[in-house]
């Protein structure tokens, strides 16, 4: 036959794929905000900032760019970080009471975050209980050699760095008791040590303050000055002149206390205030008092609102003088630091700028412009500010969109500071990228947000909201009902967090974007279809709006989902950026499940769980739809269960609130729910039911994909536009479109006429349709081959198309629909499709040698790639845990073999399967660090462990800087810590026992 | 395909009819030896087989020639129409068009309704069979070949005698697969000692479930392999998804847990190859080493290009084109203008009643594979593959084509 094709196998060309491609995957970065933060710390000479988190994480940023994590081996929350200013070593307190030393490391162009030791504080033998030796708050010396560790049970210990030796004069509670005038003792204990501060000028001095409220300045073995506070500390800082110091207290004040030697103990604070008094106050939980040379001192804290009234807001206070502002956030703030002069000479801390890490972004406040406006962080955007509802990646984008993306975003954001990122440490070595890449977040809010994605720091760029053409009964008077509180306290909303959508029927499902015409394509979770030109100019319009049924006359069939979102009646003003033009509602107004665009043909297609259509955006014309449904599909028309519906306003405001409160909480215990789960499945016997698909699932009916192809449908000579439609049950329908030319658009209506219809044997859920040209090529996107773009597809050998569905991958030949090669995944592996994507791998070798494959990623999270059109498998990773089921439905492929997944709500991982197309942080830090001890680092250590009854261990040494070291404490305890790479293999069998990389702690008494 | 919905249970139930091997033709010009009916009948008040009967040899204007007759129903399998039960079963698969294959019963050649035998090529089966019933008077009872394969064992001859190979034959019925499968631990004798290992184990069979009519598959019996794969180091649902998948032709070894039954072999493999003799089993197949069955076996050897004659076609998807697709029209102004041209709300979301046909995969062109219509409904005999070979013209009816 004539369609045999077998020039489209190119036999040598699959040799050349494997020879000259490899396909390397690799994470390169995490982009977007670290999930769950628990700790900040600041590194004023390197001008680094870190951020601990709840799984055990710490991610190093510097300037744009600059960036390294570390991980724990425990999976524990990180409680404390700090500096050893300069040196490139961060400390890490964990939960679980352990201490770890860390150290920037730099290899080749990348800096890496490596544990050098850890340790934990030895418990006194028999009087205490081991909550006594929970270390509370740490303060590493600026001197970077000594460590002053505070506990629970009101010891101070102190620690040589950086081995950690625990050093014979350590401050217990009886000493200090003992010193201490009797009307300062309260009770029999002092609680725990709150707070730990090296004097600014004196490093021998340091303050130290327990939990009931007593302060004490102790130098070296001297007690200086005590101070007793009627309230439980909460935190203590220093006055740079050293002549003072500021205590917040759990009663929402705080009081400035003076330190002189000739009254050592005192009652009287020379002020105490309570802001927000009279009425009861939260606590102040942390205080800094900055001097500026301006003038009055800058006073920061965290909490303190009334109880009553604004206990509930999570608020940090900037006060000087009269100024006062109120930054009201939404969510917990963990921890703030400012930047601020750090030279010993000058007199004053002229804090530059005040860094505020909350529980869901980072703000940065510039403290230098009158007014302190936020200035815009160039990393760790809050991709979640929303909820991201899809994504969607332009690889290559021209020059010409993203230049006008990029304006319209500046004319977005109200620039009040032209202060440069504070946080600038280290050196970006990464290359400027090649390309610009785009990514398209979709949102629950129906706003879709732009990211720069070429590079390693996810930069917004540009934001759009669809919510504006929409009547919705909360119409954002958010700012109204601000506006109409009370003018104190002077709350200033801050930040972009805002997760509860008001209407869910806004939520963005589909996205495409045509980078040539500037055309957007934006679908909603109300069955509404949006087209928007890229457009320079502000306009004041009203939107066409057009309604298709998808039902078609289908009788028997009643919605019982959302009713769809009315459009404004009035025409709407819009800001330079994309417009909304034509607005397409599918009735009944399901979720948008699949979109396409081809902007050269001026079509559009659209599908839900009912149907699809086919809209010229052009003559504002629907001009064909299609009703999937299958007879006995009954739960599609049912529509998804609405609670929003019925709620009325002001409930959902109260709601709003509680619900605002409880997100923490209710992560903790989904986090716990899915553990039991797991542990669940591992105690009860599973089954697992044998069925074959029947016609007649549920939402059969719902098309996956859609596309557009300039092919062979017709017949083998005369190709055209097409249009595909895939099914969830197997279903695949082949339109031939009759497109008038580029100058009949206005005249002519567009044709749709089906052209063929598969039903796939197996049935399964159609994923994607790709056609594929003579040379076995996807075809070219829109414009690319009018623009000379790219080269023009081969129209002289038959073309194919490429159908994947959840479980095999068939090539048919065109236009007779012949299958031609097909790879059946889940019969042979088990595994289901779940995201597909044609990618062009480039090879290292040659610049300008390229393959295309298909990049698959499965249930089980694993990807495989395979060689189009012999569909033949190439690799295979394990990419993601199968359980997280939202990471692999967050998956989008790039065309360039990269790809992107959600590893929380907040955070994008970037892979990357290409060798040649790598993102990742190249950065330098220059470090300071004195170097470790040679004599430590000759000790090899053998460890004997018996196997199959000979002694027969050998131990290696690998690690080459050990930070092995004893010395006996003040209990005549001696304790070795080993940093080696051991490996425990038997001498007989040769069988390795044991791989360990870090060998604890070896004690012995 | 324009039906709507609503109407399936008040509206009367069309049945078009194919008539092949008819000698009489009536309406419909002599060349192309098959005529077409078209009639309603009330799908309430259809009567009995007999009946119906007598209706088509009434309507097709053949009283007293003895027929056979057959319908496709929705999964493309040709199934007999010989008693009241399968009558109805028939009627009320119509949706809502029925259509019957009368044949001609010939005397020389039993028809037979094999499995999937719509899309499966004639393998010379009919050929094989010797004709036994020359001069009895035709008793209607059903014959072995006009009941369909459910399950069989296979590959006794390559199996070890503790494992069993059971194919399991998916067809429209409604009836389940039915059987549950759970993890377990299996242990195994090994040259280093006994060893235990994680394993699949069918954990419960469906009443009434095909498996379980089977008689082949038992409760604790250890899976093995899925379709020639193996499933050590798999999941228990990559198993259940490689068993859905593999759901219309599923082939499972299996280690029996009541191993009294098992295939004793007497020396001689050879007579056992085609023997396949066993107790456990109900039906049993009678497959020679070509059988589709060992093919989609050793298929797994990732030969993923169907031209390269991997004839597992048991999977073919089903085609349907449209016929009023018109060809290449290269300017549509010329052709199309002065119907849609100036009318621009003419076709707009109307609903375009599209004539359709069915046309059975054509993976025909690359292999010798074909499963189409004309193979199957013109079976092996008569000697006259020139008249189903193009039968866009042959097999007109209404303007439609039937394209192969």
């Amino acid at each position: 036959s004539m369609t045999l094709g077998t020039q489209l196998i190119r036999p040598c060309a699959l040799d050349e794929l494997k020879h000259t491609l490899s396909f390397p995957f690799v994470q390169t970065v995490e982009h977007g905000f670290p999930n769950q933060p628990s700790a900040l710390a600041y590194d004023p000479k390197l001008q680094l900032m870190a951020i601990g988190t709840k799984s055990g994480a710490i991610k190093v940023y510097g300037a744009p760019g600059v960036e390294c994590t570390g991980l724990h081996k425990e999976t524990a929350t990180v409680t404390q970080l700090h500096f050893f200013p300069g040196q490139g070593r961060i400390l890490s307190l964990l939960d679980d009471n352990t201490l770890h030393l860390w150290e920037i490391e730099q290899k080749e162009q990348c800096s890496h975050l490596e544990e050098v030791c850890s340790f934990m504080l030895p418990g006194r033998s028999g009087i205490e209980s081991t909550s006594a030796t929970r270390v509370t708050v740490l303060l590493p010396k600026l001197s970077c050699d000594l460590l002053a560790v505070g506990t629970e049970g009101g010891g101070v210990h102190f620690l040589e760095l950086p081995s950690f030796t625990l050093l014979d004069r350590s401050i217990f509670q009886d000493e200090i008791m003992q010193s201490v005038p009797e009307e300062y003792k309260c009770g029999k204990s002092l609680g725990p040590v709150e707070s730990l501060q090296e004097h600014p000028q004196h490093p021998d001095k340091i303050l130290i303050g327990y939990s009931r409220g007593l302060v004490v300045l102790w130098d070296l073995q001297i007690f200086v000055v005590c101070v007793f506070l009627l309230q439980q500390l909460e935190s203590l800082v220093w006055v740079r002149s050293g002549n003072s110091f500021v205590s917040s207290h759990s009663d929402g004040g705080y009081m400035v206390w003076p330190v002189s030697s000739s009254t050592p103990c005192t009652h009287e604070p020379v002020t105490s205030t309570i802001p927000y008094g009279p009425f009861p106050c939260k606590a102040v939980n942390k205080i800094l008092w900055r001097t500026t040379e301006s003038g009055a001192p800058l006073v920061l804290f965290s909490g303190g609102m009334p109880r009553a009234s604004y206990g509930d807001r999570h608020c940090l206070t900037i006060l000087q003088d009269s100024q006062h502002i109120t930054l009201d956030f939404t969510s917990r703030v963990i921890d703030f630091f400012t930047i601020h002069c750090i030279d010993r000479d000058k007199e004053f801390d002229d804090p530059l700028a005040l860094v505020v890490l909350l529980e869901e972004e980072l703000v940065v406040i510039d403290l230098q412009t009158a007014g302190w406006p936020t200035i815009p962080s160039p990393y760790l955007a809050p991709l979640h500010s929303s909820a991201i509802t899809c994504s969607y990646h332009i690889s290559n984008v021209p020059t010409k969109l993203w230049d006008r993306v990029i304006s319209a975003g500046q004319r977005q954001c109200h620039l009040q500071t032209h202060t440069n990122w504070p946080i600038c440490g280290g050196k970006n070595l990464a290359p400027s990228p090649k390309q610009q890449e785009l990514l398209l977040t979709g949102h629950e809010d129906g706003t879709v947000r732009f990211w720069d994605a070429s590079g390693v720091s996810l930069r917004p760029l540009y934001k759009l909201s669809t919510a504006n053409i929409f009547q919705t009964d909360c119409d954002h008077n958010d700012s109204l009902t601000q506006a109409g509180e009370e003018d104190w306290p002077p709350f200033r909303k801050v930040g972009c967090f805002d997760p509860y959508s008001d209407d869910p029927r806004l939520g963005i499902q589909k996205i495409c974007l045509c980078k040539y015409s500037g055309k957007l394509l934006v679908a909603g979770t109300a069955g509404q279809v949006i087209v928007l030109y890229l457009c320079d100019e502000k306009s004041d319009h009203m939107i066409d709006v057009a309604t298709v049924d998808l039902l078609q006359d289908r009788e028997g069939f009643t919605w019982k989902g959302h009713d769809r979102l009315p459009p404004k009646s009035s025409s709407v003003p819009f800001a330079p950026g994309f417009q909304p033009v034509v607005l397409v509602q599918c009735m009944p107004p399901a979720a948008v499940t699949a979109v396409t665009l081809h902007a050269e043909w001026n079509l559009i297609a659209f599908g839900t769980s009912h149907g699809f259509g086919l809209f010229d955006y052009h003559r504002r014309l629907g001009f064909h739809s299609r009703c999937t449904l299958h007879p006995n599909d009954s739960l599609a028309m049912e529509g998804p269960l609405s609670r929003v519906k019925s709620l009325k306003k002001s409930l959902r405001q109260s709601f709003r609130r509680i619900r605002k409160s409880r997100v923490s909480g209710k992560k903790r215990v989904q986090e716990a729910n899915a553990q039991l789960a797991e542990q669940d499945a591992e105690v009860t016997p599973v089954q697992r039911r044998i069925e074959p698909r029947s016609a007649d699932d549920s939402l059969s009916g719902v098309v996956r994909c859609l596309c557009f192809a300039d092919t062979f449908l017709r017949d083998g000579t005369h190709h055209g536009p097409t249009m595909w439609a895939g099914t969830n049950s197997g279903c695949v329908y082949a339109y031939a479109l009759d497109v008038p030319s580029q100058d009949k658009f206005s005249e002519q209506s567009v044709e749709a006429l089906l052209g063929k219809e598969i039903q796939l044997m197996h049935r399964a859920p159609v994923v994607s349709i790709a056609v594929l040209d003579g040379r076995g090529n996807p075809l070219p996107e829109p414009y690319e081959v009018s623009r000379d773009l790219a080269k023009a597809p081969d129209m002289q050998g038959s073309h194919s198309v490429l159908i994947a569905s959840e479980e095999q991958f068939k090539v048919f030949m065109l236009p007779r629909v012949s299958a031609k090669t097909k790879f059946k995944l889940t019969a042979h592996e088990g595994c289901r499709v779940r995201k597909v994507a044609l990618v062009n791998f480039s090879s290292v070798a040659s610049e300008d040698y390229s393959e295309n494959g298909l990049v698959c990623l499965t249930n089980l999270g694993d990807i495989h790639v395979f060689s189009i059109p012999a569909l033949r498998p190439q690799v295979r990773y394990d990419c993601i845990r199968k359980e997280d089921i939202s990471g692999i439905a967050s998956c989008v492929f790039t065309k360039t073999g990269q790809g992107f997944y959600l590893i929380s709500p907040s955070e994008y991982e970037r892979f990357s399967l290409s060798a040649r197309v790598i993102t990742k942080p190249l950065c330098q830090l220059d470090v300071d660090r004195p170097h470790d001890p040679s004599e430590l680092s000759s000790a090899g250590v053998h460890i004997i462990i018996p196997c199959h009854g000979i002694i027969s261990v050998s131990v290696r040494q690998s690690h080459t800087k050990p930070m092995a070291h004893t010395k006996p404490s003040r209990q005549e305890r001696a304790s070795l810590w080993v940093m080696l790479k051991v490996k425990v293999q038997c001498l007989k069998c040769r069988q390795l026992q044991s791989s360990l990389e870090q060998f604890s702690h070896v004690g012995f008494m | 395909m324009d039906c709507c919905l609503s109407r399936i249970h008040s509206s009367p139930v069309n049945i078009r009819q194919q008539h092949h091997n008819t000698l009489t033709c009536v309406c419909l010009p002599l060349q192309f030896e098959a005529e077409y009916r078209r009639f309603a009948l009330k799908k309430n008040g259809a009567g009995s087989f007999q009946e119906f009967y007598q209706l088509l040899q009434t309507i097709h204007r053949i009283p007293g020639v003895d027929v056979l007759l057959g319908y496709a129903d929705i999964h493309g399998d040709l199934l007999p129409i010989n008693n009241d039960d399968n009558f109805h079963k028939a009627l009320s698969s119509a949706n809502p068009l029925l259509r019957i294959i009368i044949q001609r019963r010939d005397e020389d050649e039993p028809v037979v309704f094999p499995t999937n035998s719509l899309q499966r090529r004639k393998k010379g089966l009919a050929g094989l069979r010797p004709s036994q019933q020359k001069n009895k008077p035709a008793l209607l009872i059903g014959l072995p070949q006009d009941f369909r394969q459910i399950s069989s064992i296979i590959d006794v001859d390559i199996l070890p005698e503790t494992h069993r190979r059971v194919r399991l034959h998916k067809h429209g019925t409604h009836k389940p697969l039915g059987f549950y499968i759970r993890d377990g631990v299996s242990v195994r004798v090994t040259p280093q000692g006994v060893e235990k290992v994680p394993g699949v184990f069918i954990s419960r069979l469906v009443r009434g479930g095909l498996a379980e009519s089977t008689g082949l598959l038992g409760v604790n019996d250890e899976i093995l392999e899925v379709n020639g794969i193996d499933v050590a180091g798999k999941s228990l649902d990559q198993v259940t998804d490689m068993m859905v998948a593999n759901s219309h032709n599923l082939i499972v070894t299996v280690k029996p847990a009541n191993q009294r039954n098992n295939v004793v072999h007497r020396g001689s493999k050879a007579s056992a190859g085609n023997g396949s003799a066993g107790s456990g089993g109900s039906a049993l197949s009678h497959e020679s080493a070509h059988s589709p069955a060992s093919q989609t076996v050793s298929q797994c050897s990732n030969s993923n290009s169907v031209a390269e004659g991997d004839s597992d076609d048991d999977d073919t998807d089903l085609i349907i084109e449209s016929d009023n697709l018109p060809s290449y029209t290269p300017h549509r102004s010329l052709a199309n203008g002065n119907i849609h041209g100036n009318t621009p709300s003419s076709g707009v979301f109307g609903h375009r009643p599209l004539p359709q046909s069915v046309s059975l995969p054509s993976s025909s062109s690359l292999s010798d594979s074909k499963a189409s219509l004309s193979s199957l409904t013109t079976p092996t005999h008569n000697g006259s593959p020139t008249k189903t070979s193009s039968s866009q013209e042959s097999m007109r009816e209404d303007g439609n084509f039937i394209t192969l």
